[in-house]
């Protein structure tokens, strides 16, 4: 069995592609590599992740300078031909603003960034990211954004939820939704989602942050066993 | 010739620091202000000779980049006379 390939796109300002590739490797083995935003070959990834960070400073809008980079003209090549693509935070952002997830981001309803712990519930199995968690499972992991308050018109929202493409909602400790549990007032307590085939999801939290135990939480190497789960599986 | 690109998040979708600054002026005092939308403007200074061919390629770009259609609306209209450079 080889070694999931995983391609990790650095953008001029993204933060946390060291510890994608650390949480990459370290949970699941993987054969992890960086791929500049000014580079169109992604070396034949089975997973490309979009990291954290504030790719070209967030300049207009988060997200909305990247998408033009050569390396997302590749990405959404592989993402439309079924290729498993993870967004975190900023890279939900730029998969936002590239069309590739619906929905956009707005200011996070407090104004303030939020640098914190929450509480993530699974709302579908169906994604290669939540393959091997139990829907309405509790996870607990750190966010740290000022525009993660996602937002959509109520036509696409109700096609989402009808769809199971809602992936993460905000939560309390014991998996209630609440106002309370939502750190950014996004539409429905979404902190996750999916395109309608599944294999694209962004979400604003970090599970590459809390993915091994010298960080002090393991929940977050859970969506990486659940992408070799998957990848896996599509192989036998 | 000169085209300002106005953008605003669009009706309905709450304004975050369009709120602040409306209670914050309310905070001063200014209890005339009813509310507040934040937006942006671009100044583009363009080659195009032509007022409606200069209006019609902001309006794509505006679509295209300037503006998230999703929460944001645009008007694209040339400066007038005297506008701030």
């Amino acid at each position: 069995m080889s070694a999931p390939r995983v391609t990790v796109v650095l953008f001029p300002g993204s933060n946390c592609d060291e510890d994608a590739l650390t949480a990459a490797r370290n949970t699941i083995g993987a054969d992890a590599r960086l791929v500049r935003f000014d580079e169109r070959d992604l070396k034949n990834p089975d997973l490309v992740i979009l990291p954290g960070g504030f790719s070209y400073g967030d300049y207009l809008r988060s997200g909305a300078m990247a998408r033009f980079s050569p390396a997302m003209d590749s990405v959404a090549a592989f993402a439309s031909a079924g290729g498993a693509v993870l967004g975190i935070c900023n890279g939900f952002q730029i998969l936002c603003e590239a069309g590739l997830l619906p929905g956009a981001m707005l200011r996070n309803a407090g104004l303030r960034f939020v640098c914190r712990d929450v509480f993530l519930r699974v709302e579908t199995k169906r994604t290669p990211f939540t393959l091997v968690l139990d829907k309405g499972e509790v996870l607990r992991v750190p966010i740290a954004h000022g525009d993660g308050n996602w937002t959509a018109d109520p036509e696409t929202y109700r096609q989402l939820a009808e769809r199971d493409q809602i992936v993460f909602r905000y939560v309390d400790a014991s998996g209630d939704e609440s106002g309370a549990a939502n750190p950014n007032g996004s539409l429905g307590n979404v902190a996750g989602i999916c395109n309608a085939q599944g294999n694209v999801v962004g979400l604003m939290p970090h599970p590459e942050r809390c993915a091994e135990e010298i960080l002090g939480n393991v929940d977050g190497a859970k969506v990486f066993r659940s992408f070799a789960t998957a990848l896996h599986a599509h192989r036998t | 010739m000169t085209v300002f690109v106005r953008v605003f998040l669009k009706e309905g979708v709450l304004d975050p620091q369009g709120k602040a600054i409306n209670d914050a002026l309310h905070r001063l005092g200014y209890g005339e202000v009813t509310d507040v939308r934040a937006g942006k403007i671009f100044r583009l200074e363009m080659t195009s000779a032509e007022p409606g061919a200069a209006l019609a390629a902001a309006r794509k770009l505006a679509d295209q980049l300037l503006a998230n259609p999703v929460i944001e609306d645009f008007t694209v209209e040339l400066a007038p006379a005297g506008a701030p450079r």
